[in-house]
């Protein structure tokens, strides 16, 4: 009995003890949680964004405004349900103070009401969906929008002798975006969007599509399929000789994605993209940055999600040092409102009215260079808003 | 029209040499094995790293897939399948989904889980004029590699002795086994030449449909589609029903691409309405 007491109380002491070490630990520690797909379809995000973001915490150190950061990396697989129950987890758990990641619109829009209550700031490092942004206030993109990417190939097309253009895209929010985006900006311009095909996102066959694409002889085929899955696109549209009828092949940069771009054969040269970065960007920040990439993750190419953790982890870093170490979530939101700074991708801002991420978009052409196939940037288009 | 015929022949071909090996287990040996679709990934992963690290002709690389996958259905076979026979079909279905996340996850720590991709010699990829259709060699490369295969199985099945022997041991192992029928060994070869099958398909299958590590799982709703339409007691009917999925898969999603993806869906459903025994199944005979 008289044992047992003592034992109890040396236990409440230990514990005791233990809580108060860790809170005054949380004091000098800032909890990152990623939540990013890294098994599962889009595992190859998961694995560039948190490159990104390791990358750039290798670059910049551990510590801001006096407080050591840690990244929690927890993997959704994809599934919009895991996303949500791990923020929940991070939040209740972990104590962090900034959520990231999202993979895909889904998983984004799912995390949106736990950082709402948490009032915890949540960086979106991949997800384009334009409406994710405005349904929580406490989201703030790095990555891109749709709207964004689409609208100057539309441009392009419009201003280089393309009348009729047939769009294909798989069957999700972004792809709708991106149709539509498409369609407004190239109509606006004179052109005619002869048909909009949508095939199914788990799509294993795109021989329908681009065969009735084929049959109605647009003088341009605008694709848009999410990253990791334009390599079967692109196979596709090689066997069925689009290119050489006539048809123009043309779409974002989601399909000639840097990470896969190398393995999808010649058929791709010539291959007109607008995006808002690729790993050849001419400038010596990217050159840096793709150096420092592919040393550090076993020669795998940075592509435009690596980006997106890289500077989700800067605008992180940024917020704090501009709140001085506070953690506060409605103030670290305050504070990247109207971040500007140089990324690899170049120029880059969150626009403070929307959250949302303005940067330039290129338009590239697939090139050989140094016998490996890349993104050749040769038009910009400068500060383009990523949601109104 | 003749073009989106041919796609929609050489696809449900490639459907059918993928199922085949399933509708021989499932049909003729009762056993639910949902982790066919790893014999086929296993066939098509050694056709990206042969073709892609060593180098080896493509041709070469369809019998070595064969090969693999019939080995090691062979070996999965006498150490882990074989202790199932017997056991009722939910535990057949848990172990076989099991096997398949374990190979989803061996696969992604190889090779990554990205798509993988296998560039077609140059006198497969290409097309041709044929009746004012434009016509993909490969398509037709399959459509000729499935017919014949599909020619083989039926007499191989019908007309040999190993094929009476099998039927045999179907239809009442212990009568088999008191004829001299090696039950077991019967059983083994013909659930390597299944898993070879779909290691076979899933070689020729880089040439039209992309590998990741989830491949297993995207595809085993298609091998169960084909197995549901067809019926599992012969072969043709796994044939015509594949051939049927996939022509009005090709020609839904070029007629009407509003609500293509559904088609196959559609028509599964409608089959099993009318007819839940499989489209071209005898009646229930057991």
């Amino acid at each position: 009995m008289f044992r047992r007491q003592i034992l109890k109380s040396i236990g409440v002491a230990g514990l005791a003890l233990a809580t108060g070490v860790s809170a005054a630990c949380a004091q000098e520690v800032v909890k990152v949680g990623l939540i990013l797909p890294m098994t599962g379809p889009s595992a190859s995000t998961g694995r560039q964004i948190e490159a990104g973001a390791r990358l750039w915490m290798a670059q910049n150190g551990s510590t801001v405004a006096g407080k050591k950061i840690e990244l929690i990396i927890k993997d959704d697989t994809g599934a919009a349900d895991q996303s949500k129950r791990l923020a929940t987890e991070l939040v209740v758990n972990d104590k962090v103070a900034f959520l990231g990641g999202f993979g895909l619109t889904p998983l984004a829009l799912s995390v949106g009401p736990v950082a709402t209550q948490a009032k915890v700031p949540a960086v979106i490092m991949a997800a384009g969906t334009s409406t994710i942004v405005a349904s929580s206030p406490y989201f703030v993109r790095t990555s891109f929008t749709l709207p964004q990417n689409t609208a100057p190939m539309a441009q392009w097309s419009a201003a280089n002798g393309i009348k009729t253009v047939v769009t294909l895209v798989s069957d999700y929010g972004p792809g709708l975006d991106s149709e539509k985006a498409f369609k407004a900006e190239f109509e606006a311009k004179g052109g005619k969007v002869l048909e909009s095909l949508r095939a199914p996102l788990m799509n294993p066959e795109f021989a329908a599509f681009l065969q009735k694409a084929k049959d109605l002889k647009p003088d341009a085929l605008f694709l848009f399929v999410p990253s990791g899955q334009g390599a079967s696109l692109m196979k596709q549209v090689g066997e069925r000789e689009l290119a050489k009828s006539g048809i123009k092949i043309i779409g974002t940069g989601d399909v000639t994605d840097d990470d896969q771009l190398n393995g999808m054969g010649d058929a791709l040269i010539g291959m007109i993209t607008s995006h808002n970065y690729s790993a050849a960007h001419d400038s010596p920040e990217n050159k840096a940055y793709v150096a420092a990439f592919l040393k550090a993750n076993n020669n795998m190419r940075p592509n435009f999600m690596s980006v997106g953790g890289f500077d989700g982890m800067a605008a992180i870093y940024k917020a704090l040092e501009k709140t001085k170490g506070d953690t506060d979530g409605t103030k670290l939101v305050e504070a990247m409102k109207g971040l500007a700074w140089v990324s690899p991708r170049g120029p880059m801002s969150i626009d403070p009215a929307t959250r949302d991420v303005t940067q330039n978009v290129y338009v590239r052409e697939v090139k050989k260079v140094d016998g490996q196939l890349y993104n050749v940037e040769f038009a910009t288009i400068a500060n383009v808003k990523g949601s109104n | 029209m003749l073009t989106i015929l041919l796609d929609g022949i050489a696809y449900g071909m490639l459907l059918f040499i993928l199922a085949v090996g399933l509708c021989v287990t499932l049909g003729l040996m009762n056993f639910i094995n949902l982790a066919h679709g790893t014999f086929a990934m296993a066939g098509g992963y050694l056709t990206i790293t042969l073709m892609q690290k060593a180098g080896v002709p493509f041709l070469l690389c369809l019998p070595a897939a064969f090969i693999f996958a019939a080995a090691l259905g062979l070996v999965l076979e006498r150490t882990l399948y074989r202790h199932l026979y017997d056991k009722t079909h939910l535990d057949q279905v848990l172990f076989s989904i099991g096997l398949v996340f374990i190979s989803i996850a061996m696969v992604d720590y190889a090779y990554g889980a990205n798509q993988q991709i296998v560039n077609l010699p140059d006198y497969l990829t290409g097309r041709f004029s044929f009746l004012g259709a434009s016509i993909g060699v490969y398509r037709v490369f399959v459509i000729a590699i499935c017919g014949l295969l599909v020619v083989s199985l039926q007499l191989a099945l019908t007309m040999t002795r190993f094929g009476s022997r099998l039927r045999a041991a179907v239809d009442d192992g212990r009568v088999a086994r008191g004829m001299g029928i090696d039950v077991t060994r019967i059983f083994a070869v013909t659930f390597a030449v299944g898993s070879g099958l779909a290691g076979l398909g899933g070689a020729l299958g880089t040439g039209i449909i992309s590998f990741d590590p989830t491949f297993p799982l995207k595809y085993m709703i298609y091998f169960l589609i084909v197995i549901s339409v067809g019926g599992t007691t012969t072969i043709t009917g796994p044939f015509l029903a594949a051939i049927l999925l996939g022509v009005a898969d090709v020609a839904g999603k070029y007629y009407v691409p509003a609500v293509g993806g559904f088609i196959i869906y559609t028509i599964m459903v409608v089959v099993l309405i009318v007819r839940p025994q499989g489209l071209f199944a005898r009646a229930a005979a057991k």
